[in-house]
């Protein structure tokens, strides 16, 4: 009959919400845009230079995996790889050789996310894994910040000025036998690290840019509250009893939230869907797991940062906190 | 306001036309009545080729608890028996009947005046529900008179009506609760002395406030009978989710609304109760929306049963050009029709033309573990998962992760940024741990 084959048939539902991923993923890219214009005026055109290379190599491992080794048609489209490509660009110092930029791509691109399928199938935050991989590949070159010197205004530096960070400064002085206070004499004010004024990555600089990008994502339903506030608050929690009890061996925990990758990590990192728990409660736990890790690795760790290995060893608990945190059945729900 | 706990999504409600009058479709030429138009044990034909018929004659016997009988809509020849298919693709045996005149059988009762004293007994009422053929006409076609019956263990304490209509396009139930507000009532109050129950709550959402204005001042003439306007938030209309928002109770995993002392009723089902206890009528017509983007004026119809859709679409101006997709019901719970030949039962609530642009679905993309499909489920499931292990027919996984509790609403679906036809996945996991359980209790 020919009137059979004149409808399309599909099972319900037959209408669908505004949510896509095509949406989502553009929602973060507008979202990052606060952050990614504060790092252009602290560091310059290198900064937008290095953040198109790691964009653009990504786009073309991402294309290069998908048509030469899986065989199938582009999927450019879902935006995952141009986010990727921001997200590492924003982990690292803004004078970091072009080609360590490219093969932190290869390895976010090709290694975390394209050695387990693609979207969607990796465990672990790829631009992450692309940052450590380079942290420990090539540690003098990720840990030489170019110190900021602002487009507009500012005191005059020299192009090749580099200086370590307020947590690299922090962690030496303590080493050193310094207290707290002396360090932070020597540190930009909480007021120019609230905007970004200091040594860092290109993109975790500004505590202000990150959190109006997260409070964009909240309004548009990309993230939802329970991961940054869980990250953050346990930070300032934990941060803050190690300050209260030896006062002159620990930073404060105002400093911690201030300084390194806190901000980036617990708004735009850690929210990745893909490599975060599915319900409300695995999102609290995992947060909150993230934030512990981040001060324990910061204050009794090796290296004065901590957030990155954070985020990726709670990574690997994704799979364990979905399956202990079920949602509320509907006969057991309040 | 009043809604249920967990889950849930906003579409847009969609409500074309909804004030327009309702108007009588005129009888087709030629009928045609699907056999069994309910859920549970199949009836059997009782006419053959060339008996006539007239309008409430019964057509079909059914032996089994679970069942209803399908009366004629029309008066006339019997045509011939035959398979075609219905809303669920697949052919099922109908009888076609050719219309001549319209000779009402005598005991039917078709003044226009309202009988309002209930003269019949409890047991009486449920005696005539069965016997006029009334099954649930939200769309599950549970027959009525079962759930009259509840075990000897349970005892109803509320009766609630069911006027959320939370599918968007569709308007019938509002129309109804506008044009037929006492008759409804009445029929509510035939269903509690037959349940002998003294509280009846009419659940309707927000977006109908003239329904609930109307239903409000009507019911004040009905002692134990109160509206309830509820927060608009799709699936309220399920059974479950109604039973919460109006009662704060909870139906447990595998247990029926009796089990917490409810028994739910669409408002259109009550009508038809009211029509069988007070006026004798047999179930042969129903309110159908016809609606769609493209349809120029959406309209509620009175149709009898067995009307093709193409009768109501011609009845509308004809399919628009545009058209991609006709759906039997609303389009979240709706099934697309393969063809307009397909004709109107009991369960029919409506008719809705989608256009081509919007009939198709979108490209789908890797799951990326987002959990919007778990924060939608209104029963608490993780849909993604059951979608997965289902897919990966690990389907004792897919029974642990209580795929049996799935209502199958769609809104993971609807929900899911990744287009991923998760109910589609859903449906065969249930299906198929359905057969599993079946067997396994069979051996024990």
């Amino acid at each position: 009959m020919a009137e059979n084959t004149k409808w399309v048939v599909s099972g319900a539902p037959h209408i669908h919400g505004s949510e896509s991923i095509t949406k989502i993923m553009w929602g973060v890219v507008i979202a990052l845009i606060p952050t990614f214009l504060v790092s252009v005026y602290f560091f310059g055109l290198r900064a937008l230079a290095l953040t198109l290379v790691t964009v653009a190599s990504c786009l073309l491992f991402e294309f290069l995996i998908n048509r030469f080794l899986f065989k199938r048609p582009c999927c450019l489209g879902d935006g995952s790889a141009m986010i990727t490509g921001l997200l590492l660009a924003f982990n690292l110092p803004s004078n970091l050789p072009f080609w360590m930029a490219i093969v932190g791509s290869l390895i976010a691109i090709g290694v975390a996310k394209w050695a387990y399928g693609g979207l969607g199938t990796n465990p672990f935050n790829p631009a992450l894994v692309g940052r450590v991989f380079l942290l420990i590949s090539f540690p003098v070159a990720m840990t030489t910040w170019p110190v900021p010197k602002p487009l507009f205004g500012g005191n005059a530096v020299a192009d090749a000025i580099t200086g370590p960070t307020p947590l690299a400064l922090a962690k030496e002085g303590l080493k050193a036998g310094q207290t707290p206070d002396q360090i932070l004499g020597g540190l930009p004010g909480y007021g120019d690290m609230l905007l970004g004024n200091m040594g860092g990555s290109l993109g975790e600089i500004s505590a202000i840019a990150i959190l109006l990008g997260g409070i964009y994502m909240l309004c548009r339903r990309i993230i939802t509250w329970h991961i940054p506030v869980a990250f953050l608050g346990t930070a300032f929690i934990f941060g803050g009893i190690l300050w209260l009890a030896a006062p002159d061996q620990f930073m404060d925990p105002v400093f911690h939230l201030l300084s390194g990758g806190m901000m980036l990590g617990a708004v735009f990192m850690a929210t990745d869907m893909v490599t975060s728990p599915m319900t409300k409660t695995g999102k609290l736990i995992f947060g909150a797991g993230c934030g512990l890790l981040t001060i324990l690795i910061r204050n009794f760790g090796a290296y004065p940062e901590g957030v990155s290995f954070a985020i990726l060893i709670m990574n690997a608990f994704v799979p364990l906190i979905n399956r202990g945190t079920t949602p509320k059945r509907f006969a057991n729900a309040k | 306001m009043k809604t249920f706990n967990i889950g849930g999504v906003h579409p847009n409600d969609s409500k074309l036309n909804a004030d327009a009058p309702m108007q009588e479709l005129p009888i087709p030429k030629q009928v045609c009545v699907m056999v069994s138009q309910h859920l549970g044990a199949p009836s059997q034909p009782i006419v053959k080729k060339g008996d006539k018929v007239k309008v409430g004659t019964v057509l079909t016997s059914n032996e089994a608890f679970l069942s209803a009988v399908v009366h004629s809509p029309v008066s006339g020849t019997v045509n011939k028996i035959a398979d075609i298919p219905d809303a669920s693709l697949y052919p099922k045996p109908a009888i076609f009947i050719d219309v001549e005149g319209d000779e009402w059988e005598e005991s039917i009762d078709r003044s226009p005046e309202i009988k309002r004293e209930i003269s019949l007994s409890g047991p009486e009422i449920i005696q005539k529900i069965k016997e006029m053929g009334i099954v649930g006409m939200g769309g599950a076609c549970f027959p009525t008179h079962v759930k009259l019956m509840p075990p000897k263990d349970a005892k109803a304490e509320f009766l609630l009506l069911n006027g959320v209509e939370c599918e968007p396009y569709l308007t019938c139930d509002y129309r109804l609760m506008l044009d037929h507000a006492e008759e409804i009532l009445i029929g509510a109050s035939a269903l509690m002395k037959a349940l002998d129950v003294k509280q009846a709550i009419v659940g309707i959402e927000a977006n109908k406030p003239k329904a609930i204005a109307h239903m409000t001042e009507t019911a004040k003439n009905f002692p134990g009978i109160s509206v309830q306007a509820l927060k608009m938030k799709y699936p309220q209309g399920a059974e479950k989710q109604l039973i919460k928002a109006l009662t704060g109770r909870a139906v447990p995993s595998g247990k029926l609304p009796i089990n917490v002392g409810c028994v739910v009723d669409n408002v259109a089902t009550c009508y038809a109760v009211y029509q069988a206890v007070q006026k004798n009528m047999p179930l042969i017509q129903r309110m159908v929306t016809v609606t769609g983007p493209s349809i120029p004026e959406p309209t509620n119809f009175l149709a009898r049963l067995g009307t093709p859709v193409s009768a109501f679409l011609e009845a509308v101006g004809g399919i628009p050009g545009d058209s991609g997709k006709v759906i039997s019901g609303g389009p979240m719970m709706g099934k697309a029709l393969s063809s307009t030949e397909t004709c109107s039962v009991k369960g029919m609530s409506g008719i809705l033309v989608l256009p081509e642009k919007q009939a198709h679905r979108q490209t789908v993309y890797p799951c990326i573990r987002c959990g919007k499909c778990v924060d939608a489920c209104p029963m608490g499931l993780e849909p993604y998962l059951i979608a997965a292990t289902a897919m990966a027919k690990d389907f004792e996984k897919t029974e642990k992760a209580r795929v049996m509790d799935c209502i199958e609403c769609g809104c993971c679906q609807f929900s899911c940024p990744s287009f991923r036809p998760l109910l589609d996945s859903v449906k065969l996991g249930k299906a198929t741990v359905g057969k599993i359980i079946r067997a396994r209790n069979a051996k024990n």
